[in-house]
C-alpha cells in the first residue's frame, strides 16, 4: 500500500505523547503540533492514504459516493491543519524542488509555463486524478454544443482511455465547474466514454487530466475564492495564475470557460503551475523516497526554525 | 435484557443459506455448492458440504452474499435480498401441537430473481442487482407486496399464492388442449380443485429513472398510498399507482458539486405520522422534515445534532460520525440511529443530543486509522427496534452483534456462526478484551477479531423475540423460547 517504504508507526496504539494517547491521530494544540514530528508523519501518512483511496475510487462500477466525500473531507482537514501549521507550503515547494524535470508534471509546471503537448506524450504515467474526470466531462459538454473537431483531438489525445468513470458525480466532489446546471441528466444521458482512468501506462494525457483539472478548478474558484473549502484552494493563494491569453480568451469568448481551459491543454499551452493533491499523490507514489526524505529534511529545517523561533520569541 | 432473552436463544434449523433452488449465478471455483447449508441437523446426515471438498478454504459466493433483511408486519415472513439480485421470502410454519421444536421455524417460501445487472452504456458503468433495501407493505388482501430496490430501480411485487386450479373445462382437455367437439356430448361446470400450494410472485410496477445517485433508501408510508426513496443526494415521493412520476422532496445537491461535503445516507417515513420523515446525513445530522411546510422539505423541521466533543477529535472524527442507520420506534416516538462505534436512542422532542448513547464496539476507537485503511471503517451498519421498543439491536464484525436493553441498562454480545453454536443450542455471551488486557478463557482479543465477517444487517419480529442476523451469505434466525412475549 505505501510504496514509500515508511514505516507507518501510526499505529493503534495512540502513542501520541500530548493527546490522551486513545485516539491516533489526535490533535494537540497548535504550538505543540509542529513540533511532533512523529504526528505529522503520521498525518503524512494519512494525507497518502487518502488521496490514494480517492485515485483508487474511479474503477469500472460506480463508486460510492459517501465514501468519496468522507475521504475528500479528511483530505481537505488534513489540508486546512497542515495550512494552519505552514507546512503544507513547505511540503509542495519541497516536492516541485525535489522532482527530476525530465518526467515530472509538477516540475515542468514550475519550470515552464509552457509545455509541449508531445513533452507530455513522454511522461511518465500519472496516477489516476479527477481532472481525467473533468476532461471527460468537458468532452461531453464539447459534443454538446457541437464541436465535433475537438472531440476528435480529445480522442486523439486519448486514444486508449478505458472506460469512462462516473463523471456524473464522482468529478462532482472535486472539480465539477458551474456548468453542471440542472441539465445534469441530459448531460449525463450524452456523455461519452472518454478517458476516465489515468491509471493506465499508455495514457497519454494523464498530465492534460490533472493540469486541465486544476485550471479549470482555477478559473472556478477565482471568482469564488473559497480558499478554505476547496481542496484545491490553497493552492490557488500559493500560486496565483498568470492570465489567461487574450487572443484564444476571444477566440473561444463564446464558449464555456472550462472549455476554454480544454483546449489550452490541447494546445499545449498550460498556464497555472498548479499543484492539486493529485501531483501530491503522483509525485508521493511514483517518485520513492526521494521526495519523502527532501520533505522530511525540510520538515526537520522547520522544526528546527520553530525551535529558534520559540527561543527568540521566548515563548 | 436478562428478562428478554436471558441467554437463552435458539437457532432454528429452518435457518438455510441462500441457495435457494434455481442455479447459482457466479459458479464457485470448486464447483461445489458455494453456500454452505446452516442450520441442518447435525445429527442427521450431512449434506453437500462443500467444505468436505476443500477444509481449508471458505469461498463465499458474492451473489450470495444478503444485502438485506425484513420481516413483514405480521411477522409471518420474512424477506432477504443478497448482491446477486434475488429475493427470498421465508414464512413461519404455523405451530403445531405435534411438534413442539418445530413451531414457528422460517421455511423458504418463494424465491425469484428482483433485478439484474445492468449496464449503462452512456457511462459505461455496470448498475449492480444488489437489493439494497426490501419494504413490505401492509397487507391489504390475500396477496402481499413488497418494494425492493437496487442502485437505481425500485420495483413492486406481488407475492401471491395458489393452491386451487380449475379443472372441467368444456373446451380444453385436462392437458391444455383444445377438444375435438364431437367428443363433447354435455356441458359442465369447472369446479376448483385444490391443488399444491404454489406461489407466484410477478412484478406489478417499476419505478424507475428517477435516480442519478444510489438508493440507499426505501420508505412506505403510512398512508399505504406513497413511499420515499432516498439516493446519496435526493429524496423523492412515489405513488404506489405512479410509475412515470416521482416528487422530489429533498435535495441537497450542492449547486457546485465541488461544495459537496454531505450525503444523505438513510431516511425513513414516520409510523404514524404520514407528513413527517427523517433523513440522515454523513456528517451524523439527523432532520425531520415535515411534507406540510412545503413542496421541497430541504428546510428541516428539526435538526438532531449532537455537539462534537472536542478533546475527542481527530481526523476520523467525521467518518465516524456518519450515519449508517435510521429507525423510527414503533411507537413513533423515538429515534435509533447507528453510526460507527456507537448506537443512539434520540427523543423527537429534544434535538440537542440523544437521548441515550451505546457504546458498541468501543474498542476498536484505537484502531481507527487500520479501519480506515482498509476501508472497513466505511461499513453501515444496520440497527433495529425491538417490539415494545425496550431493547435495540445491531451488528458488529467477527460475526457478533450486540443487544441492548433499554430499561435494565444491560447489554449481551451475541455471535452468530455455526462453529459456536448448534442449532437449538443456547447462545452463549461474548466477550471481547482489549488486547493484552486481563483474559478469560472464551474471551477474544481485539486483535483476532475477523473484520471480514460482519453483521450489518439485523431485522426484529415486529411482535415478538425473533430475530434475524445475516452474516455475509448465511442468515440466522433466533428465538426466545423462554420469553416470546415482549415485555
Amino acid at each position: 500500500m505505501f510504496p514509500k517504504g515508511t514505516k507507518r508507526k501510526f499505529s493503534d496504539s495512540g502513542e501520541e505523547p500530548v493527546s490522551s494517547g486513545d485516539q491516533v491521530p489526535a490533535a494537540p494544540s497548535v504550538a505543540t503540533r509542529s513540533l511532533t514530528s512523529s504526528y505529522s508523519l503520521q498525518r503524512q501518512s494519512l494525507l497518502d492514504m487518502s488521496l490514494i483511496k480517492l485515485q483508487l475510487c474511479h474503477m469500472l462500477v460506480e463508486p460510492n459516493l459517501c465514501r468519496s466525500v468522507l475521504i475528500a473531507n479528511t483530505v481537505r482537514q488534513i489540508q486546512e491543519e497542515m495550512t494552519q501549521d505552514g507546512t503544507w507550503q513547505i511540503m509542495t515547494q519541497a516536492l516541485a524542488a525535489a522532482q527530476c524535470p525530465t518526467d515530472r508534471l509538477v516540475a515542468t509546471e514550475v519550470l515552464c509555463r509552457q509545455t509541449d503537448a508531445a513533452a507530455q506524450a513522454g511522461q511518465s504515467p500519472k496516477p489516476f486524478s479527477v481532472g481525467g474526470l473533468e476532461e471527460g466531462y468537458h468532452a461531453e459538454e464539447v459534443v454538446m454544443e457541437g464541436d465535433v473537431e475537438t472531440e476528435v483531438t480529445m480522442s486523439t489525445l486519448a486514444p486508449v482511455s478505458p472506460q469512462l468513470s462516473s463523471a456524473s458525480y464522482l468529478a462532482g466532489p472535486f472539480v465539477m465547474g458551474p456548468c453542471w446546471d440542472e441539465d445534469e441528466e441530459e448531460e449525463e444521458e450524452e456523455e461519452e466514454e472518454e478517458d476516465g482512468e489515468c491509471e493506465e501506462d499508455e495514457e497519454d494525457d494523464s498530465e492534460d487530466c490533472v493540469s486541465e483539472g486544476e485550471e479549470a478548478d482555477r478559473d472556478h474558484l477565482s471568482p469564488d475564492s473559497r480558499t478554505g473549502e476547496q481542496v484545491f484552494g490553497t493552492f490557488e493563494i500559493k500560486h496565483p495564475a498568470p492570465p489567461p491569453d487574450p487572443a484564444l480568451e476571444e477566440l473561444f469568448s463564446d464558449v464555456d470557460p472550462s472549455y476554454y481551459d480544454l483546449d489550452t491543454v490541447l494546445t499545449g499551452m498550460q498556464s497555472a503551475p498548479k499543484m492539486g493533491p493529485y501531483d501530491l499523490l503522483e509525485s508521493l507514489s511514483s517518485h520513492g523516497p526521494t521526495a519523502l526524505s527532501s520533505s522530511s529534511s525540510c520538515r526537520s529545517d522547520l522544526n528546527e526554525l520553530d525551535h529558534i523561533m520559540e527561543i527568540i520569541v521566548g515563548s | 435484557m436478562g428478562a428478554v432473552l436471558a441467554g437463552i436463544l435458539t437457532t432454528t434449523p429452518s435457518a438455510t443459506s441462500l441457495h435457494p433452488p434455481p442455479p447459482p449465478r457466479c459458479p464457485t471455483e470448486t464447483g461445489a455448492s458455494p453456500a454452505p447449508l446452516m442450520g441442518e441437523d447435525t445429527d442427521a446426515a450431512p449434506t453437500l458440504d462443500h467444505r468436505g471438498f476443500l477444509p481449508d478454504h471458505n469461498y463465499v459466493t458474492e451473489a450470495d452474499i444478503i444485502s438485506t433483511v425484513e420481516f413483514n408486519h405480521t411477522g409471518e415472513l420474512l424477506a432477504t435480498g443478497d448482491k446477486g439480485g434475488r429475493v427470498v421470502i421465508f414464512q413461519r410454519e404455523p405451530e403445531s401441537k405435534g411438534e413442539p421444536f418445530s413451531q414457528g421455524e422460517y421455511n423458504v417460501y418463494s424465491t425469484f430473481q428482483s433485478h439484474e445487472p445492468e449496464f449503462d452504456y452512456l457511462k459505461s458503468l455496470e448498475i449492480e442487482e444488489k437489493i439494497n433495501k426490501i419494504r413490505w407493505l401492509p397487507q391489504q388482501n390475500a396477496a402481499h407486496f413488497l418494494l425492493s430496490t437496487n442502485d437505481k430501480t425500485i420495483k413492486l411485487w406481488k407475492v401471491g399464492e395458489r393452491d386451487k386450479r380449475p379443472e372441467g373445462y368444456n373446451l380444453k382437455d385436462e392437458g391444455g388442449r383444445i377438444k375435438d367437439m364431437s367428443t363433447v356430448t354435455s356441458l359442465q361446470v369447472p369446479v376448483l380443485m385444490p391443488m399444491d400450494l404454489m406461489v407466484e410472485v410477478s412484478p406489478r410496477r417499476v419505478f424507475a429513472n428517477a435516480h442519478t445517485y444510489h438508493v440507499n433508501s426505501i420508505s412506505v408510508n403510512s398512508d399505504y398510498e406513497t413511499y420515499m426513496s432516498a439516493d446519496d443526494l435526493r429524496i423523492n415521493l412515489w405513488h404506489l399507482d405512479i410509475t412515470d412520476r416521482s416528487f422530489n422532496i429533498v435535495d441537497i445537491k450542492p449547486a457546485n458539486m465541488e461544495d459537496l461535503t454531505e450525503v444523505i445516507t438513510a431516511a425513513e417515513f414516520h409510523p404514524h405520522h404520514c407528513n413527517l420523515f427523517v433523513y440522515s446525513s454523513s456528517k451524523g445530522t439527523l432532520r425531520l422534515c415535515d411534507m406540510r411546510e412545503a413542496a421541497l422539505c430541504d428546510k428541516h423541521s428539526k435538526l438532531f445534532e449532537e455537539p462534537e466533543d472536542p478533546s475527542a477529535r481527530s481526523f476520523f472524527s467525521e467518518i465516524i460520525s456518519s450515519v449508517s442507520d435510521v429507525k423510527f420506534s414503533h411507537s413513533g416516538r423515538y429515534l435509533l440511529t447507528r453510526d460507527y462505534l456507537t448506537a443512539k436512542v434520540w427523543d423527537l422532542n429534544m434535538e440537542s443530543k440523544p437521548l441515550e448513547t451505546y457504546q458498541v464496539h468501543d474498542y476498536l476507537r484505537s484502531k481507527l486509522c487500520s479501519l480506515y485503511e482498509n476501508d472497513c471503517i466505511f461499513d453501515k451498519f444496520e440497527c433495529a427496534w425491538n417490539g415494545s421498543d425496550s431493547v435495540i439491536m445491531t451488528g458488529a464484525y467477527n460475526n457478533f452483534f450486540r443487544m441492548f436493553d433499554r430499561n435494565t441498562k444491560r447489554d449481551v454480545t451475541l455471535e452468530a456462526s455455526r462453529e459456536s453454536s448448534k442449532p437449538r443450542a443456547v447462545l452463549k455471551p461474548r466477550r471481547v478484551c482489549a488486547a493484552g488486557g486481563k483474559r478469560r478463557k472464551d474471551d477474544i482479543s481485539v486483535d483476532s477479531l475477523d473484520f471480514t465477517k460482519k453483521i450489518l444487517h439485523t431485522a426484529w419480529h415486529p411482535t415478538e423475540n425473533i430475530i434475524a442476523i445475516a452474516a455475509t451469505n448465511n442468515l440466522y434466525i433466533f428465538q426466545d423460547k423462554l420469553n416470546s412475549e415482549m415485555h
